[in-house]
């Protein structure tokens, strides 16, 4: 088995615009995913806005310097995320093709590396 | 491969195992190692054995089998030698059926593979790079000739997607009964892709690229029997013959091009074009009709027609109303309006056209500005014939097409 981390990503501007009963209608998606994959579920949470973001980036002094903000600015942000156990990538994918999202949201799977 | 003083039907019996068992012993190869680079080194190697051992031991009755035993054979010795290939990271191999009374179906390994080197999780690029690579044994380099990229850029991206594979776990295994319509659709795109890139060579000197419509008709003829009772496989398999049968009637002597309406019809094969129908027929028995059997039954229109002028239009116009059904594609309305032109007049094909011309797929397209040069040229619009003959050459770098463009051009002077 391989652990196969599912990145979502969303338009938070469209979002937070979104009526109320949108956001409510996705998190009943979210319940319905997680009781329809609970054996493969590892773990997941949802994220606050990228609004709420902190980056640190390493300066080539050998220091840091924290700025406000995503390391990216991009329309889609990563919302959340699903942490999952597979046999192989065509499970992962078929899970994660399950997972709830936006119109024009994406889902990036990608395989948990394992040092041995 | 080596071949230094060895027997020349030697040199050619193990050229035939190349060419037609390479997918079968690599793939049979990868069950032992679990592991691509290392089987292909095996396979490799067993080819190289057979070309010293055949010639003394005589031709094997079954060279596959042999040069499997042989390859197996190798990498269960390098296996016990070196434990460094203990791999981190091993194929994920789907086990060999245990056979069971039901009578489970045997699935060839060569269908594990071909479902892995076209998985839709890597590029469209990658899925044909390796299928040429792992399936038909090319060279890295031969793979980076036919796609006109350098062999640095070829191999890195092999490298790159045989890793995907590793660390990413795409199974070595064939898709459940749900999955197989979807995977399936990428293996044939995969091998279409090959066939059009050989059929007509985006650029350089020769029009047609034979080495790869060869492959993708072997590789076609593979699937035909690894998948042997599914019609969209069976129409691929009859475009690509009913296609290539009028391959002898496309060039002229002195290398140029000839239009299928001036072709010689009877430089044409016709045991490849009777072959060929027999199939399409059998494709179309799939409900409803698949992309590649539309387009085969097309074919077939075109190669049994006596002449250009006898061709059964509005069959074809029929049949393309079909196909842009089932394949809304810009190039598929292109060629429909090409029909729908010869069915009913220069005209009513340019108006056809027109309703094309804001496609952004089409934009760089030179078949729309040629069709279009053709009808307005058989209208007697010589010089709105001449700037769209000119739109062509501008977005063709096949030099026999451009030559012929060219040609086109000039007898609009004269």
């Amino acid at each position: 088995m391989s652990e196969y981390l599912l990145l979502i990503f969303n338009d938070e501007a469209a979002a937070a615009s979104a009526a109320p009963a949108v956001g409510t209608a996705m998190l009943e998606e979210h319940v319905k995913f997680q009781q329809k994959h609970a054996d493969a579920l590892r773990g997941g949470n949802a994220l606050q806005p990228t609004a709420t973001a902190t980056t640190i980036r390493s300066g080539s002094d050998g220091g840091s310097t924290v700025t406000d903000g995503a390391f990216a600015e991009t329309k889609e942000a990563l919302g959340g995320y699903y942490l999952v156990e597979a046999a192989d990538l065509d499970q992962a994918l078929a899970i994660a093709k399950d997972v709830p999202r936006d119109d024009g949201g994406a889902v990036e799977v990608r395989p948990i590396r394992v040092f041995s | 491969m080596e071949g230094a003083g060895a027997d020349p039907s030697v040199v050619a019996a193990v050229a035939d195992a190349h060419r037609g068992e390479w997918a079968f012993v690599l793939a049979a190869t990868v069950r032992v190692t679990a592991d691509l680079d290392l089987a292909e080194e095996c396979a490799q190697h067993a080819y190289a054995q057979a070309l010293t051992n055949w010639g003394a031991a005589g031709i094997p009755d079954r060279p596959g089998a042999w040069l499997t035993t042989v390859a197996r054979r190798q990498a269960i010795d390098l296996l016990r030698r070196e434990a460094t290939f203990q791999r981190a990271l091993p194929l994920l191999i789907e086990p060999e059926p245990v056979p069971t009374d039901e009578g489970s179906p045997v699935v060839d390994d060569r269908l594990r593979l071909i479902f892995t080197c076209c998985h839709p999780a890597l590029s469209v690029d990658a899925q044909v790079a390796l299928t040429l690579r792992l399936l038909c044994g090319l060279s890295t380099s031969e793979v980076a000739r036919s796609f006109l990229v350098s062999e640095p850029t070829m191999a890195a991206r092999i490298t790159r997607a045989k890793k995907k594979i590793a660390s990413a776990h795409i199974p070595y295994r064939t898709p459940t009964a749900r999955e197989l319509p979807e995977r399936t659709a990428s293996v044939l795109h995969v091998v279409h892709l090959v066939f059009t890139t050989g059929h007509t060579a985006p650029a350089g000197a020769e029009l047609v690229r034979h080495d790869l419509v060869r492959r993708a008709l072997d590789l076609a003829r593979m699937l035909r029997v690894l998948l042997p009772d599914d019609p969209e496989v069976i129409g691929l398999l009859a475009l690509i013959i009913l296609t290539g049968a009028r391959d002898p009637g496309r060039l002229a002597e002195d290398g140029r091009l000839v239009l299928l309406s001036d072709q010689d019809r009877t430089r044409w094969n016709r045991a490849a074009i009777s072959e060929g129908v027999d199939l399409a027929r059998q494709a179309l028995l799939g409900r409803p009709p698949s992309r590649f059997a539309l387009m085969a039954a097309i074919a077939a229109v075109h190669d049994e027609a006596p002449t250009w002028d006898d061709t059964d239009w509005a069959q074809i116009v029929s049949l393309y109303d079909a196909l842009v059904r089932i394949w809304p594609s810009p190039v598929v309305a292109l060629n429909r309006a090409v029909a729908v032109g010869l069915a009913e007049g220069p005209a009513v094909g340019l108006s056809a056209l027109d309703a094309l011309s804001d496609e952004p797929q089409l934009a760089g397209y030179p078949y729309l500005a040629s069709s279009r040069a053709d009808f307005l040229r058989r209208m007697g619009s010589v010089e709105e014939a001449r700037v769209a003959y000119g739109e062509a050459l501008a977005l063709t770098d096949n030099l026999v097409e451009r030559d012929f463009l060219q040609g086109r051009l000039r007898e609009l002077d004269g």
